[in-house]
């Protein structure tokens, strides 16, 4: 927020507006690391989902740009409903509800994700990267959030939470194309979404070879190969 | 030249929906077919891109640079169509013996061969797609295909490999994705808030970009597409995906995937060396070029299974690409060119006698194949070749290419990392040089194992390889040169 009253001495209901949904997908982040329920886990993913496109609205409106309408529908429909379900689907047949705990306690896991966030948040900042769509401080925001997301995929020890750790990355990534990529063609954008669809379904087939070799989703077990 | 640029762009994947819908032993020739087209297709194309740019409006591109990929591609999908029908045979018959049923084998062979032919296409598209993000999206599809063909035994290792792979890959794609759309707010601060990442308007605008986003892109674009390309220290997935995804893919993942992400960093290099000037993508480069050859000859010590040796072998030759950029001359441009193509052949024979080996003795254990001369009369000798080409001995064209990226490393001054270049690549060259030794002249313990290769299928691929090397080692075609030095040109920013 700090950045953004230093821009523009009086930030505008948009710039405010936009922020605090940035600050809100930065925040269902840290829930999903403390999210121990796979189901809760995907139900934060759709949230967040639809976070990023709310976002997305909000710019089409505030900036009269009609294409991100569409993008907005788009998302909303592949990262907040589709996904999720298909996500959902795959863990009915799945013995285990409980996601293992991670490599790390809660506590320090969010001390860390803190940390991490702050080094993207501050560092994006200081680059001087400015856009007419949005205030920066959605941009590091967003930056913090792929952060994050890493953190997440790194310190979990089961498929399914890395593999939402990585969906969280992507919409990390889709808030940042929102500040400084608005104006991005339709038809990229929407490639790229269907690009994510299919990385889904691969993403799906292995969790369920994974889950049917191993009778378990924890990655525990894949550590044979190394050197 | 439209006609022929849609064949290249279509055919695998025509032949892809083909192996999907006819009978079972239609799948070999379809691959074979639609490989040996594909490539003769990229030849046709070359004397078009000379000095030229062919365009299909608004989604193909072709200059120099992408034909150079498309050509190293195509070749290696080529010879892996005709080795794979070898593979097969020999995978039908353990199968039999281990007693899989026919129907089951049939559905495992026609997935197989379905995979393989989007792979190969999705490979082939990224060179001819004009624009960063559709690149992007080639890339992407890459990173899936073959995630799927790495799973598709169904091992515990494939089962690892292939998740460690997806997990790690996407997600460096997901930064390169961060890399794309970063590029394209810098682009925005001249060609205006909407237009697509096309290479011309942002080559012609690259002068004016502003220096801060596009060094923060090209940053990101190295770590994101480097995770694809192998570069340390995000080279972690690329040992155990080559090593447990069945062979004719290894050879494809290594020859050809690599370079493909490769080719998507020289493209960011290419508009960041016009915006900011050549020291900023020079040092990165170089850091992660030296970073992943040093790292890469220190593993090629002691490993015990050779398809990890020749996977530590492909990380020592991305590290040699990314220092060959980092000299920043002509001349270095033109090895670094030679050797996507010389490594491709290299690789690719590598790791098709890598497979004749694991079929031969059954297992992937160094320490487990002796006597491999007396077993294999042909194959023996190719994998000996292979292996001297990869350790860039003369006369192959592997050679060739790195005496050039030494000479340009001198020729600019960078005489301390020519130097250190060349030792670490010798390092490289023991390494691959003691095992292979071993399993080849070490006389074989036990009941000595019959002698005679497992199918011709797997000889000729591996014969074409070996004469690819000598040609580009021994006298490269004109045509071919002028192709290199024309990428080298247009490397160099003089678009």
């Amino acid at each position: 927020m700090l950045l953004a009253v230093h821009d523009s001495v009086i930030p505008s209901v948009f710039d405010g507006t936009a922020n605090t949904v940035a600050v809100l997908v930065l925040l269902i982040e840290f829930g999903m690391l403390r999210a121990s329920l796979f189901r809760s886990q995907i139900r934060l993913y759709a949230v967040q989902s639809a976070t990023v496109s709310v976002l997305a609205f909000v710019v089409a409106a505030g900036r009269n740009l009609p294409d991100l309408y569409v993008l907005a529908a788009v998302s909303f429909l592949l990262k907040a409903i589709v996904v999720p379900a298909v996500m959902l689907r795959l863990l009915r047949g799945a013995k285990t509800e409980i996601a293992g705990s991670g490599a790390l306690g809660v506590a320090s896991e969010v001390v860390i994700s803190i940390v991490v966030a702050a080094f993207g948040f501050f560092a994006i900042g200081a680059l001087g990267i400015h856009s007419s769509v949005l205030p920066t401080t959605a941009l590091s925001l967003s930056v913090a959030v792929v952060l994050v997301a890493f953190v997440l995929m790194i310190v979990r020890r089961d498929v399914v939470s890395q593999a939402i750790g990585f969906f969280s990355l992507e919409n990390g990534v889709s808030m940042a194309s929102l500040v400084v990529a608005a104006g991005l063609p339709l038809i990229v954008e929407v490639a790229f979404l269907f690009d994510l669809l299919v990385a889904v379904v691969v993403f799906g087939v292995l969790i369920r070879v994974q889950s049917n070799r191993g009778k378990t989703l924890s990655t525990t077990g894949l550590d044979r190969l190394r050197g | 030249m439209t006609p022929v640029v849609l064949v290249v762009a279509l055919l695998p994947l025509a032949a892809a929906l083909l192996c999907l819908f006819m009978p079972r032993g239609f799948n070999e020739a379809a691959a074979v077919v639609s490989g040996v087209v594909t490539f003769a297709g990229a030849i046709i194309l070359l004397p078009a891109v000379l000095g030229r740019t062919v365009t299909i409006a608004p989604f193909i591109r072709i200059d120099a640079l992408s034909e150079v990929f498309l050509l190293a591609t195509a070749f290696l999908y080529a010879i892996i169509s005709i080795y794979t029908i070898g593979y097969f045979a020999r995978e039908r018959r353990d199968s039999r013996h281990s007693g899989v049923a026919a129907p089951q084998f049939n559905r495992y062979s026609r997935k197989f061969y379905v995979g393989m032919n989007i792979f190969a296409w999705s490979m082939l598209c990224a060179p001819l797609v004009n624009g960063l993000a559709f690149l992007w999206i080639a890339i992407e599809i890459t990173t899936v295909v073959s995630a799927l063909l790495v799973a598709i035994d169904r091992t515990a290792g494939a089962t690892e490999a292939a998740w460690k792979y997806v997990l790690i890959a996407s997600s460096g794609l997901g930064i390169a994705l961060l890399a794309t759309i970063i590029l394209y707010y810098s682009g925005a601060q001249v060609l205006g808030t909407s237009y697509d990442l096309e290479f011309d308007s942002l080559l012609a605008a690259a002068r004016h970009l502003p220096s801060v986003p596009v060094e923060l892109a090209f940053g990101l674009a190295v770590v994101g597409f480097g995770t694809k390309v192998g570069l340390f220290p995000m080279h972690t997935w690329l040992p155990d995906a080559h090593s447990e995804a069945p062979t004719p893919i290894s050879a494809l993942l290594s020859g050809a995937l690599l370079a493909t992400s490769f080719y998507a960093i020289l493209r960011f290099y290419q508009i960041t060396v016009t915006a900011v000037g050549p020291t900023f993508p020079q040092t990165v480069l170089l850091v992660f070029g030296v970073l992943s050859l040093l790292l890469a000859a220190l593993y090629l010590f002691g490993q015990q299974n050779i398809k990890r040796m020749l996977a530590y072998s492909s990380v020592e030759h991305m590290g040699i690409l990314a220092i060959g950029i980092s000299f920043g001359v002509p001349i270095a441009f033109v090895g670094v060119l030679l050797h996507v193509l010389a490594h491709a052949a290299a690789k690719g024979t590598a790791f098709m006698g890598a497979g004749v080996f694991i079929h031969k003795f059954g297992t992937k254990e160094l320490g487990q194949i002796r006597g491999g001369l007396n077993a294999l009369p042909w194959s023996a000798p190719l994998f000996l070749l292979a292996i001297a080409a990869l350790g860039a001995m003369p006369p192959f064209g592997i050679f060739r290419s790195e005496f050039l990226i030494v000479a340009g490393g001198l020729s600019n001054g960078r005489n301390v990392f020519g130097a250190v270049f060349l030792v670490l690549v010798i390092l490289a060259f023991f390494g691959l040089s003691i095992s292979t030794t071993r399993i080849l002249f070490l006389p074989a313990v036990g009941t000595p194992i019959a002698r005679g290769e497992p199918s011709v299928w797997m000889v000729v691929p591996a014969l074409v390889g070996v004469s690819a090397l000598l040609l580009l080692g021994i006298h490269p075609p004109e045509l071919l040169m002028a192709l290199l030095n024309h990428g080298a040109v247009e490397l160099q920013g003089g678009h």
